[in-house]
Protein backbone atom coordinates (compact mmCIF):
# COMPACT_ATOMS: atom_id res chain seq x y z
CA UNK A 1 0.00 0.00 0.00
CA UNK A 2 1.11 3.51 -0.62
CA UNK A 3 -0.68 5.25 2.23
CA UNK A 4 1.25 6.81 5.09
CA UNK A 5 0.22 8.70 8.22
CA UNK A 6 -3.48 8.45 7.42
CA UNK A 7 -5.44 10.43 9.98
CA UNK A 8 -8.60 8.90 11.38
CA UNK A 9 -11.00 10.48 13.88
CA UNK A 10 -8.18 11.24 16.31
CA UNK A 11 -10.32 9.98 19.18
CA UNK A 12 -9.92 6.73 21.01
CA UNK A 13 -11.68 3.62 19.81
CA UNK A 14 -15.11 3.38 21.39
CA UNK A 15 -16.20 0.21 23.09
CA UNK A 16 -19.35 -1.45 21.79
CA UNK A 17 -21.22 -0.27 24.88
CA UNK A 18 -20.36 3.36 24.13
CA UNK A 19 -21.80 3.17 20.59
CA UNK A 20 -25.34 3.99 19.55
CA UNK A 21 -27.29 1.05 18.07
CA UNK A 22 -26.49 1.89 14.41
CA UNK A 23 -22.78 2.22 14.99
CA UNK A 24 -22.75 -0.86 17.17
CA UNK A 25 -24.42 -2.94 14.45
CA UNK A 26 -21.85 -1.60 11.98
CA UNK A 27 -18.91 -2.49 14.22
CA UNK A 28 -20.31 -5.93 14.99
CA UNK A 29 -20.65 -6.64 11.32
CA UNK A 30 -16.99 -5.74 10.79
CA UNK A 31 -15.94 -7.79 13.80
CA UNK A 32 -17.72 -10.79 12.29
CA UNK A 33 -15.73 -10.38 9.08
CA UNK A 34 -18.62 -8.88 7.08
CA UNK A 35 -18.18 -6.35 4.25
CA UNK A 36 -19.50 -2.80 4.18
CA UNK A 37 -20.93 -1.81 0.80
CA UNK A 38 -21.41 1.72 -0.63
CA UNK A 39 -25.13 2.00 0.18
CA UNK A 40 -24.77 0.73 3.75
CA UNK A 41 -24.82 3.10 6.68
CA UNK A 42 -21.34 3.98 7.91
CA UNK A 43 -19.91 6.38 10.49
CA UNK A 44 -18.74 9.65 8.96
CA UNK A 45 -15.26 9.04 10.36
CA UNK A 46 -15.04 5.69 8.58
CA UNK A 47 -16.05 7.27 5.28
CA UNK A 48 -13.62 10.18 5.60
CA UNK A 49 -10.70 8.03 6.71
CA UNK A 50 -11.26 5.67 3.80
CA UNK A 51 -11.38 8.55 1.32
CA UNK A 52 -8.05 9.80 2.67
CA UNK A 53 -6.52 6.34 2.53
CA UNK A 54 -7.84 5.23 -0.87
CA UNK A 55 -7.19 8.69 -2.32
CA UNK A 56 -3.59 8.68 -1.15
CA UNK A 57 -3.13 5.22 -2.57
CA UNK A 58 -4.62 6.29 -5.93
CA UNK A 59 -2.45 9.42 -6.07
CA UNK A 60 0.61 7.29 -5.35
CA UNK A 61 -0.17 5.09 -8.34
CA UNK A 62 -0.52 8.17 -10.55
CA UNK A 63 2.62 9.96 -9.37
CA UNK A 64 4.36 6.56 -9.28
CA UNK A 65 4.18 6.48 -13.07
CA UNK A 66 6.79 9.23 -13.23
CA UNK A 67 9.95 7.67 -11.76
CA UNK A 68 9.50 4.58 -13.94
CA UNK A 69 8.27 6.50 -16.95
CA UNK A 70 11.64 8.22 -16.64
CA UNK A 71 13.28 5.06 -18.04
CA UNK A 72 10.82 3.87 -20.68
CA UNK A 73 12.55 5.77 -23.46
CA UNK A 74 15.94 4.45 -22.33
CA UNK A 75 15.01 0.82 -21.70
CA UNK A 76 17.86 -1.32 -23.02
CA UNK A 77 15.92 -3.89 -25.08
CA UNK A 78 12.54 -4.05 -26.80
CA UNK A 79 11.34 -6.65 -24.32
CA UNK A 80 12.40 -4.58 -21.30
CA UNK A 81 10.71 -1.53 -22.80
CA UNK A 82 7.47 -3.46 -23.33
CA UNK A 83 7.51 -4.92 -19.80
CA UNK A 84 8.16 -1.52 -18.23
CA UNK A 85 5.45 0.15 -20.30
CA UNK A 86 2.98 -2.57 -19.34
CA UNK A 87 3.90 -2.09 -15.70
CA UNK A 88 3.40 1.67 -15.77
CA UNK A 89 0.14 1.10 -17.62
CA UNK A 90 -0.97 -1.23 -14.81
CA UNK A 91 -0.26 1.55 -12.34
CA UNK A 92 -2.50 3.95 -14.25
CA UNK A 93 -5.14 1.20 -14.16
CA UNK A 94 -4.71 0.81 -10.39
CA UNK A 95 -5.19 4.55 -10.04
CA UNK A 96 -8.38 4.25 -12.02
CA UNK A 97 -9.89 1.40 -9.91
CA UNK A 98 -8.95 3.18 -6.72
CA UNK A 99 -10.49 6.49 -7.79
CA UNK A 100 -13.62 4.50 -8.68
CA UNK A 101 -13.59 2.88 -5.24
CA UNK A 102 -13.25 6.34 -3.67
CA UNK A 103 -16.13 7.62 -5.79
CA UNK A 104 -18.43 5.07 -4.14
CA UNK A 105 -17.79 7.03 -0.91
CA UNK A 106 -19.12 10.23 -2.44
CA UNK A 107 -16.02 12.07 -3.66
CA UNK A 108 -15.35 12.68 -7.36
CA UNK A 109 -12.15 11.86 -9.20
CA UNK A 110 -11.90 15.52 -10.23
CA UNK A 111 -12.06 16.64 -6.61
CA UNK A 112 -9.38 14.15 -5.58
CA UNK A 113 -7.22 15.25 -8.52
CA UNK A 114 -7.53 18.88 -7.46
CA UNK A 115 -6.55 17.95 -3.91
CA UNK A 116 -3.45 16.19 -5.21
CA UNK A 117 -2.45 19.05 -7.52
CA UNK A 118 -2.83 21.71 -4.83
CA UNK A 119 -0.82 19.62 -2.39
CA UNK A 120 -3.78 19.17 -0.03
CA UNK A 121 -3.55 15.40 -0.38
CA UNK A 122 -0.29 13.47 -0.33
CA UNK A 123 1.16 10.50 -2.16
CA UNK A 124 3.71 7.99 -0.92
CA UNK A 125 7.08 9.47 0.08
CA UNK A 126 8.90 6.88 -2.05
CA UNK A 127 8.01 8.52 -5.35
CA UNK A 128 9.95 11.63 -4.40
CA UNK A 129 13.22 9.79 -4.94
CA UNK A 130 15.00 9.85 -8.32
CA UNK A 131 15.59 6.86 -10.59
CA UNK A 132 19.16 7.29 -11.80
CA UNK A 133 20.25 4.07 -13.48
CA UNK A 134 18.56 1.11 -15.16
CA UNK A 135 19.16 -0.90 -11.97
CA UNK A 136 16.68 1.44 -10.27
CA UNK A 137 13.95 -0.13 -12.41
CA UNK A 138 14.92 -3.40 -10.78
CA UNK A 139 15.11 -1.92 -7.30
CA UNK A 140 11.74 -0.19 -7.61
CA UNK A 141 10.06 -3.44 -8.65
CA UNK A 142 11.87 -5.56 -6.09
CA UNK A 143 11.82 -3.24 -3.06
CA UNK A 144 9.08 -0.65 -3.64
CA UNK A 145 6.52 -3.04 -5.06
CA UNK A 146 7.69 -5.62 -2.54
CA UNK A 147 6.97 -3.22 0.32
CA UNK A 148 3.63 -2.25 -1.22
CA UNK A 149 2.56 -5.88 -1.47
CA UNK A 150 3.23 -6.45 2.24
CA UNK A 151 0.40 -4.07 3.01
CA UNK A 152 -1.86 -4.77 0.08
CA UNK A 153 -2.18 -8.51 0.55
CA UNK A 154 -3.89 -8.17 3.95
CA UNK A 155 -6.03 -5.33 2.56
CA UNK A 156 -7.74 -7.81 0.27
CA UNK A 157 -9.65 -8.67 3.46
CA UNK A 158 -10.39 -5.05 4.37
CA UNK A 159 -13.92 -4.24 5.55
CA UNK A 160 -14.91 -1.95 2.67
CA UNK A 161 -16.11 -4.11 -0.22
CA UNK A 162 -15.10 -1.99 -3.25
CA UNK A 163 -11.64 -1.39 -1.77
CA UNK A 164 -11.11 -5.08 -0.98
CA UNK A 165 -12.14 -6.10 -4.49
CA UNK A 166 -9.89 -3.49 -6.14
CA UNK A 167 -7.05 -4.79 -4.00
CA UNK A 168 -7.49 -8.37 -5.22
CA UNK A 169 -6.76 -7.36 -8.78
CA UNK A 170 -4.04 -4.91 -7.81
CA UNK A 171 -2.22 -7.57 -5.79
CA UNK A 172 -2.09 -9.96 -8.73
CA UNK A 173 -0.47 -7.32 -10.89
CA UNK A 174 1.86 -6.07 -8.15
CA UNK A 175 3.29 -9.50 -7.53
CA UNK A 176 4.09 -9.75 -11.24
CA UNK A 177 5.79 -6.35 -11.00
CA UNK A 178 7.86 -7.48 -8.08
CA UNK A 179 9.01 -10.57 -9.96
CA UNK A 180 10.03 -8.57 -13.01
CA UNK A 181 11.93 -6.16 -10.76
CA UNK A 182 13.79 -9.04 -9.18
CA UNK A 183 14.49 -10.42 -12.64
CA UNK A 184 16.16 -7.13 -13.64
CA UNK A 185 18.20 -7.24 -10.42
CA UNK A 186 19.32 -10.80 -11.19
CA UNK A 187 20.51 -9.81 -14.65
CA UNK A 188 22.35 -6.82 -13.21
CA UNK A 189 23.83 -8.66 -10.22
CA UNK A 190 25.07 -11.46 -12.47
CA UNK A 191 26.18 -9.13 -15.24
CA UNK A 192 29.31 -7.08 -15.88
CA UNK A 193 31.23 -5.26 -13.16
CA UNK A 194 29.46 -2.02 -14.10
CA UNK A 195 26.06 -3.69 -13.86
CA UNK A 196 26.87 -5.14 -10.43
CA UNK A 197 27.91 -1.69 -9.25
CA UNK A 198 24.66 -0.21 -10.55
CA UNK A 199 22.67 -2.90 -8.72
CA UNK A 200 24.45 -2.27 -5.40
CA UNK A 201 24.10 1.48 -5.81
CA UNK A 202 20.35 1.12 -6.46
CA UNK A 203 19.96 -1.01 -3.31
CA UNK A 204 21.96 1.54 -1.30
CA UNK A 205 19.72 4.38 -2.40
CA UNK A 206 16.36 2.59 -2.19
CA UNK A 207 16.76 0.54 1.00
CA UNK A 208 15.90 3.16 3.64
CA UNK A 209 13.27 4.97 1.54
CA UNK A 210 11.59 1.55 1.13
CA UNK A 211 11.57 1.03 4.90
CA UNK A 212 9.99 4.48 5.24
CA UNK A 213 7.12 3.41 3.02
CA UNK A 214 5.49 1.69 6.01
CA UNK A 215 5.48 4.96 7.94
CA UNK A 216 6.88 5.60 11.44
CA UNK A 217 6.01 3.29 14.31
CA UNK A 218 2.30 3.58 15.00
CA UNK A 219 2.09 1.34 18.06
CA UNK A 220 0.83 4.34 20.08
CA UNK A 221 -1.23 6.01 17.35
CA UNK A 222 -4.94 6.59 18.05
CA UNK A 223 -5.49 6.99 14.31
CA UNK A 224 -4.08 3.55 13.55
CA UNK A 225 -5.99 1.99 16.45
CA UNK A 226 -9.28 3.26 15.02
CA UNK A 227 -8.37 2.18 11.48
CA UNK A 228 -7.49 -1.28 12.76
CA UNK A 229 -10.76 -1.54 14.65
CA UNK A 230 -12.54 -0.72 11.40
CA UNK A 231 -10.34 -3.20 9.52
CA UNK A 232 -9.19 -0.68 7.00
CA UNK A 233 -5.69 -1.19 8.34
CA UNK A 234 -4.79 -4.76 9.12
CA UNK A 235 -1.31 -4.64 10.68
CA UNK A 236 0.88 -2.13 12.45
CA UNK A 237 3.62 -0.38 10.51
CA UNK A 238 6.32 -2.10 12.55
CA UNK A 239 4.90 -5.57 11.91
CA UNK A 240 4.88 -4.98 8.18
CA UNK A 241 8.33 -3.40 8.12
CA UNK A 242 9.74 -6.40 10.00
CA UNK A 243 8.07 -8.80 7.60
CA UNK A 244 9.50 -6.91 4.66
CA UNK A 245 13.04 -6.95 6.08
CA UNK A 246 12.80 -10.67 6.89
CA UNK A 247 11.67 -11.42 3.36
CA UNK A 248 14.14 -9.16 1.59
CA UNK A 249 17.43 -9.93 3.34
CA UNK A 250 17.72 -13.50 1.97
CA UNK A 251 16.83 -12.20 -1.50
CA UNK A 252 19.68 -9.67 -1.31
CA UNK A 253 22.01 -12.47 -0.21
CA UNK A 254 20.90 -14.57 -3.16
CA UNK A 255 21.73 -11.65 -5.46
CA UNK A 256 25.12 -11.22 -3.80
CA UNK A 257 24.25 -7.65 -2.79
CA UNK A 258 24.84 -6.05 0.58
CA UNK A 259 22.03 -4.35 2.52
CA UNK A 260 23.45 -0.96 3.58
CA UNK A 261 22.95 -1.52 7.31
CA UNK A 262 25.86 -2.39 9.59
CA UNK A 263 23.51 -3.35 12.41
CA UNK A 264 21.55 -5.84 10.37
CA UNK A 265 21.72 -9.14 12.27
CA UNK A 266 19.64 -12.28 12.61
CA UNK A 267 18.03 -12.41 16.05
CA UNK A 268 17.64 -16.02 17.05
CA UNK A 269 15.27 -15.28 19.94
CA UNK A 270 12.85 -13.23 17.87
CA UNK A 271 13.27 -15.34 14.73
CA UNK A 272 13.66 -12.09 12.82
CA UNK A 273 16.33 -9.66 11.70
CA UNK A 274 17.35 -6.70 13.84
CA UNK A 275 17.87 -3.67 11.64
CA UNK A 276 18.46 0.08 11.76
CA UNK A 277 15.60 2.53 11.59
CA UNK A 278 15.56 4.88 8.62
CA UNK A 279 16.23 8.57 9.20
CA UNK A 280 12.76 9.77 10.19
CA UNK A 281 13.79 13.44 9.93
CA UNK A 282 14.39 12.81 6.24
CA UNK A 283 10.97 11.14 6.01
CA UNK A 284 9.21 14.17 7.52
CA UNK A 285 11.19 16.48 5.24
CA UNK A 286 9.97 14.49 2.25
CA UNK A 287 6.36 14.64 3.49
CA UNK A 288 6.76 18.42 3.80
CA UNK A 289 7.56 18.58 0.10
CA UNK A 290 11.34 18.58 0.45
CA UNK A 291 12.08 15.23 -1.15
CA UNK A 292 14.76 15.16 -3.87
CA UNK A 293 12.07 15.12 -6.60
CA UNK A 294 9.02 16.52 -4.79
CA UNK A 295 8.87 19.70 -6.83
CA UNK A 296 9.57 17.91 -10.11
CA UNK A 297 6.79 15.41 -9.49
CA UNK A 298 4.18 18.03 -8.61
CA UNK A 299 5.23 20.24 -11.51
CA UNK A 300 4.98 17.30 -13.91
CA UNK A 301 1.48 16.37 -12.68
CA UNK A 302 0.29 19.98 -12.75
CA UNK A 303 1.72 20.52 -16.22
CA UNK A 304 0.05 17.36 -17.54
CA UNK A 305 -3.28 18.47 -16.08
CA UNK A 306 -2.99 22.07 -17.35
CA UNK A 307 -1.74 21.05 -20.80
CA UNK A 308 -4.58 18.57 -21.08
CA UNK A 309 -7.32 21.04 -20.24
CA UNK A 310 -8.11 21.92 -23.88
CA UNK A 311 -8.34 18.21 -24.73
CA UNK A 312 -10.79 17.46 -21.93
CA UNK A 313 -12.85 20.53 -22.80
CA UNK A 314 -12.76 19.75 -26.52
CA UNK A 315 -13.95 16.17 -26.12
CA UNK A 316 -16.66 17.25 -23.69
CA UNK A 317 -17.90 19.95 -26.07
CA UNK A 318 -17.99 17.43 -28.90
CA UNK A 319 -19.99 14.95 -26.82
CA UNK A 320 -22.50 17.69 -25.99
CA UNK A 321 -22.79 18.74 -29.65
CA UNK A 322 -23.40 15.15 -30.63
CA UNK A 323 -26.06 14.78 -27.99
CA UNK A 324 -27.93 17.88 -29.11
CA UNK A 325 -27.67 16.85 -32.77
CA UNK A 326 -29.12 13.45 -31.91
CA UNK A 327 -31.94 15.06 -29.94
CA UNK A 328 -32.69 17.47 -32.79
CA UNK A 329 -32.87 14.52 -35.19
CA UNK A 330 -35.38 12.62 -33.05
CA UNK B 1 21.25 -1.44 -53.00
CA UNK B 2 20.88 -4.07 -50.28
CA UNK B 3 18.34 -6.88 -50.51
CA UNK B 4 14.88 -5.34 -51.18
CA UNK B 5 13.23 -7.78 -48.77
CA UNK B 6 15.55 -6.70 -45.93
CA UNK B 7 14.94 -3.04 -46.80
CA UNK B 8 11.18 -3.58 -46.75
CA UNK B 9 11.25 -5.35 -43.37
CA UNK B 10 13.36 -2.54 -41.90
CA UNK B 11 10.86 -0.02 -43.21
CA UNK B 12 7.99 -1.82 -41.50
CA UNK B 13 9.89 -2.38 -38.26
CA UNK B 14 11.44 1.09 -38.10
CA UNK B 15 8.06 2.75 -38.60
CA UNK B 16 6.61 0.93 -35.63
CA UNK B 17 9.81 1.25 -33.56
CA UNK B 18 10.09 5.00 -33.98
CA UNK B 19 6.38 5.69 -33.59
CA UNK B 20 6.12 3.33 -30.61
CA UNK B 21 8.99 5.19 -28.98
CA UNK B 22 7.37 8.57 -29.60
CA UNK B 23 4.05 7.42 -28.16
CA UNK B 24 5.80 5.95 -25.11
CA UNK B 25 7.20 9.43 -24.38
CA UNK B 26 3.67 10.30 -23.18
CA UNK B 27 3.88 7.90 -20.28
CA UNK B 28 2.30 9.41 -17.18
CA UNK B 29 1.55 12.88 -18.56
CA UNK B 30 -1.55 12.41 -20.75
CA UNK B 31 -4.59 14.73 -20.44
CA UNK B 32 -6.67 12.10 -18.56
CA UNK B 33 -5.94 8.74 -16.98
CA UNK B 34 -7.85 6.85 -19.67
CA UNK B 35 -5.53 8.39 -22.28
CA UNK B 36 -2.44 7.35 -20.32
CA UNK B 37 -3.71 3.80 -20.52
CA UNK B 38 -4.71 4.00 -24.19
CA UNK B 39 -1.40 5.58 -25.28
CA UNK B 40 0.54 2.89 -23.45
CA UNK B 41 -1.58 0.28 -25.23
CA UNK B 42 -0.76 1.74 -28.63
CA UNK B 43 2.94 1.96 -27.80
CA UNK B 44 2.92 -1.65 -26.58
CA UNK B 45 1.28 -2.88 -29.77
CA UNK B 46 3.80 -1.02 -31.90
CA UNK B 47 6.77 -2.32 -29.94
CA UNK B 48 5.42 -5.86 -30.28
CA UNK B 49 5.08 -5.43 -34.04
CA UNK B 50 8.60 -4.02 -34.17
CA UNK B 51 9.97 -7.18 -32.61
CA UNK B 52 8.25 -9.32 -35.25
CA UNK B 53 9.34 -7.21 -38.23
CA UNK B 54 12.92 -6.65 -37.14
CA UNK B 55 13.52 -10.24 -36.05
CA UNK B 56 12.40 -11.33 -39.49
CA UNK B 57 14.65 -8.65 -41.05
CA UNK B 58 17.61 -10.04 -39.12
CA UNK B 59 16.75 -13.56 -40.21
CA UNK B 60 16.51 -12.51 -43.87
CA UNK B 61 19.78 -10.62 -43.62
CA UNK B 62 21.52 -13.72 -42.23
CA UNK B 63 24.27 -11.89 -40.33
CA UNK B 64 23.18 -12.93 -36.86
CA UNK B 65 21.43 -9.68 -35.96
CA UNK B 66 18.12 -9.82 -34.08
CA UNK B 67 15.49 -7.11 -33.49
CA UNK B 68 17.45 -5.61 -30.57
CA UNK B 69 20.68 -5.43 -32.57
CA UNK B 70 18.84 -3.65 -35.36
CA UNK B 71 16.92 -1.32 -33.05
CA UNK B 72 19.75 -0.37 -30.73
CA UNK B 73 22.95 -0.63 -32.75
CA UNK B 74 22.24 1.01 -36.11
CA UNK B 75 22.90 4.67 -36.76
CA UNK B 76 20.60 7.20 -38.38
CA UNK B 77 21.50 6.44 -42.03
CA UNK B 78 20.39 2.83 -41.61
CA UNK B 79 16.91 3.75 -40.37
CA UNK B 80 14.12 3.32 -42.90
CA UNK B 81 11.06 4.81 -41.19
CA UNK B 82 9.01 7.50 -42.90
CA UNK B 83 9.62 11.06 -41.71
CA UNK B 84 6.08 11.37 -40.33
CA UNK B 85 6.68 9.00 -37.39
CA UNK B 86 9.86 10.69 -36.18
CA UNK B 87 8.19 14.10 -35.88
CA UNK B 88 8.07 15.29 -32.26
CA UNK B 89 4.96 14.72 -30.17
CA UNK B 90 4.04 18.40 -29.89
CA UNK B 91 0.77 18.78 -28.01
CA UNK B 92 -1.71 15.95 -27.59
CA UNK B 93 -3.47 17.06 -30.77
CA UNK B 94 -0.33 16.77 -32.85
CA UNK B 95 0.37 13.33 -31.41
CA UNK B 96 -3.15 12.16 -32.25
CA UNK B 97 -3.06 13.69 -35.73
CA UNK B 98 0.28 12.01 -36.49
CA UNK B 99 -1.14 8.73 -35.23
CA UNK B 100 -4.29 9.06 -37.31
CA UNK B 101 -2.39 9.89 -40.52
CA UNK B 102 -0.14 6.91 -39.91
CA UNK B 103 -2.87 4.50 -38.76
CA UNK B 104 -4.93 5.15 -41.90
CA UNK B 105 -1.93 4.24 -44.10
CA UNK B 106 -0.90 1.39 -41.82
CA UNK B 107 -4.30 -0.26 -41.91
CA UNK B 108 -4.55 -0.06 -45.71
CA UNK B 109 -1.02 -1.37 -46.14
CA UNK B 110 -1.38 -4.25 -43.66
CA UNK B 111 -4.68 -5.24 -45.22
CA UNK B 112 -2.92 -5.65 -48.56
CA UNK B 113 0.02 -7.43 -46.91
CA UNK B 114 -2.28 -10.15 -45.61
CA UNK B 115 -2.22 -11.59 -49.11
CA UNK B 116 1.56 -11.37 -49.44
CA UNK B 117 3.23 -14.23 -51.31
CA UNK B 118 5.57 -14.44 -48.29
CA UNK B 119 3.75 -16.46 -45.61
CA UNK B 120 5.70 -14.97 -42.66
CA UNK B 121 4.90 -11.43 -43.80
CA UNK B 122 1.24 -12.30 -44.29
CA UNK B 123 1.11 -13.75 -40.77
CA UNK B 124 2.68 -10.67 -39.14
CA UNK B 125 0.32 -8.45 -41.14
CA UNK B 126 -2.70 -10.42 -40.01
CA UNK B 127 -1.73 -10.18 -36.34
CA UNK B 128 -0.83 -6.48 -36.58
CA UNK B 129 -3.99 -5.61 -38.46
CA UNK B 130 -6.20 -6.59 -35.53
CA UNK B 131 -4.35 -4.07 -33.35
CA UNK B 132 -4.10 -1.37 -35.98
CA UNK B 133 -7.80 -1.54 -36.81
CA UNK B 134 -8.44 -0.54 -33.22
CA UNK B 135 -5.77 2.18 -33.31
CA UNK B 136 -7.47 3.73 -36.33
CA UNK B 137 -10.91 3.59 -34.73
CA UNK B 138 -9.61 5.39 -31.68
CA UNK B 139 -7.64 8.07 -33.51
CA UNK B 140 -10.55 8.66 -35.90
CA UNK B 141 -12.85 9.32 -32.95
CA UNK B 142 -10.30 11.55 -31.25
CA UNK B 143 -9.53 13.60 -34.36
CA UNK B 144 -13.26 14.12 -34.98
CA UNK B 145 -13.94 14.88 -31.30
CA UNK B 146 -11.18 17.47 -30.99
CA UNK B 147 -11.68 18.94 -34.47
CA UNK B 148 -15.38 19.42 -33.80
CA UNK B 149 -14.93 20.36 -30.13
CA UNK B 150 -14.19 23.86 -28.85
CA UNK B 151 -12.68 26.70 -30.90
CA UNK B 152 -9.34 26.07 -29.24
CA UNK B 153 -9.32 22.33 -29.88
CA UNK B 154 -10.38 22.94 -33.49
CA UNK B 155 -7.54 25.42 -34.06
CA UNK B 156 -5.00 23.14 -32.47
CA UNK B 157 -6.10 20.21 -34.65
CA UNK B 158 -6.03 22.34 -37.79
CA UNK B 159 -2.50 23.46 -36.90
CA UNK B 160 -1.50 19.83 -36.37
CA UNK B 161 -2.90 18.84 -39.74
CA UNK B 162 -1.18 21.75 -41.49
CA UNK B 163 2.09 20.89 -39.75
CA UNK B 164 1.99 17.15 -40.55
CA UNK B 165 0.26 16.91 -43.91
CA UNK B 166 3.52 17.48 -45.85
CA UNK B 167 4.71 14.14 -44.41
CA UNK B 168 1.76 12.14 -45.78
CA UNK B 169 3.00 11.86 -49.36
CA UNK B 170 6.15 9.90 -48.48
CA UNK B 171 4.05 6.92 -47.33
CA UNK B 172 2.72 6.56 -50.87
CA UNK B 173 5.86 7.10 -52.93
CA UNK B 174 7.04 4.04 -54.84
CA UNK B 175 10.72 3.35 -55.38
CA UNK B 176 12.85 0.45 -56.64
CA UNK B 177 12.37 -1.50 -53.39
CA UNK B 178 8.60 -1.23 -53.72
CA UNK B 179 8.76 -2.16 -57.39
CA UNK B 180 10.83 -5.28 -56.67
CA UNK B 181 8.47 -6.45 -53.90
CA UNK B 182 5.37 -5.65 -55.83
CA UNK B 183 6.67 -7.64 -58.83
CA UNK B 184 7.05 -10.71 -56.58
CA UNK B 185 3.65 -10.26 -54.95
CA UNK B 186 5.29 -9.66 -51.55
CA UNK B 187 3.94 -6.17 -50.92
CA UNK B 188 1.56 -3.77 -52.68
CA UNK B 189 2.61 -0.74 -54.67
CA UNK B 190 2.13 2.03 -52.08
CA UNK B 191 0.83 4.45 -54.73
CA UNK B 192 -2.09 2.13 -55.38
CA UNK B 193 -3.37 2.71 -51.82
CA UNK B 194 -3.58 6.49 -52.07
CA UNK B 195 -7.14 6.83 -53.46
CA UNK B 196 -8.75 4.89 -50.59
CA UNK B 197 -6.60 6.85 -48.10
CA UNK B 198 -7.75 10.15 -49.55
CA UNK B 199 -11.38 9.05 -49.40
CA UNK B 200 -11.03 8.18 -45.71
CA UNK B 201 -9.27 11.48 -44.92
CA UNK B 202 -11.93 13.51 -46.69
CA UNK B 203 -14.66 11.75 -44.75
CA UNK B 204 -12.99 12.04 -41.34
CA UNK B 205 -11.80 15.63 -41.76
CA UNK B 206 -15.20 16.71 -42.97
CA UNK B 207 -16.74 15.33 -39.76
CA UNK B 208 -13.92 16.94 -37.81
CA UNK B 209 -14.61 20.29 -39.57
CA UNK B 210 -10.93 20.43 -40.59
CA UNK B 211 -9.54 21.57 -43.93
CA UNK B 212 -7.06 19.41 -45.82
CA UNK B 213 -4.18 21.64 -46.99
CA UNK B 214 -4.34 22.49 -50.71
CA UNK B 215 -0.67 21.79 -51.39
CA UNK B 216 0.28 18.17 -51.86
CA UNK B 217 3.98 18.91 -51.37
CA UNK B 218 5.67 15.93 -49.74
CA UNK B 219 8.92 15.75 -47.78
CA UNK B 220 10.99 12.66 -48.60
CA UNK B 221 14.11 10.92 -47.37
CA UNK B 222 12.96 8.77 -44.45
CA UNK B 223 12.05 5.47 -46.02
CA UNK B 224 15.03 5.64 -48.36
CA UNK B 225 17.24 6.60 -45.40
CA UNK B 226 18.81 9.38 -47.45
CA UNK B 227 17.80 12.32 -45.25
CA UNK B 228 16.05 11.97 -41.91
CA UNK B 229 15.02 14.96 -39.84
CA UNK B 230 17.21 16.20 -36.98
CA UNK B 231 14.67 14.81 -34.53
CA UNK B 232 15.56 11.17 -35.16
CA UNK B 233 19.16 11.56 -33.98
CA UNK B 234 18.05 12.81 -30.58
CA UNK B 235 15.60 9.96 -30.25
CA UNK B 236 18.32 7.42 -31.06
CA UNK B 237 20.72 9.05 -28.61
CA UNK B 238 18.21 8.41 -25.87
CA UNK B 239 16.90 5.06 -27.04
CA UNK B 240 20.27 3.47 -27.78
CA UNK B 241 22.31 4.98 -24.98
CA UNK B 242 22.52 1.99 -22.62
CA UNK B 243 23.34 -0.49 -25.37
CA UNK B 244 26.01 1.84 -26.74
CA UNK B 245 27.53 2.77 -23.38
CA UNK B 246 27.71 -0.83 -22.10
CA UNK B 247 28.13 -2.93 -25.25
CA UNK B 248 29.12 -6.09 -23.33
CA UNK B 249 26.16 -6.10 -20.99
CA UNK B 250 23.15 -8.37 -21.17
CA UNK B 251 19.98 -6.75 -19.87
Amino acid sequence: MYAQMIKSTGKGVKSLDEMDPEERAFQERINAGGKIEPKDWMPEGYRKTLIRQIGQHAHSEIVGQLPEGNWITRAPTLERKAILLAKVQDEAGHGLYLYCAAETLGVSRDQLTRDLLTGKMKYSSIFNYPTLTWADMGAVGWLVDGAAIMNQVPLQRTSYGPYARAMVRICKEESFHQRQGFDIMMKMANGTQAQREMAQDALNRFWYPSLMMFGPSDAESVHSAQSMAWKIKMNTNDELRQKFVDQTVPQAEYLGLKIPDEHLKWNEDRGSYDFSEPDWDEFFDVLQGNGPCSRDRMEARNKAWDDGRWVREGLLAHAQKKRSRNMAAE
Amino acid sequence: MSDPLFEFLCRMGDNTLVLGHRVSEWCGVAPVLEEDIALANTALDLIGQTTLWLNLAGEVEGKGRNADALAFRRDIWDFRNVLLVEQPNGDFGQTMMRQFLFDAWHKAYLTALQSSSNAQIAAIAEKSLKEVTYHLERTTDTVIGLGDGTDESHDRMQNALDRLYPYVGEMFTSDTVDAALSAEGIAPDPASLRPQYDTLLRDVFSQATLTIPASDFAHKGGKSGQRHSEHLGHMLAQMQWLQRAYPDAIW
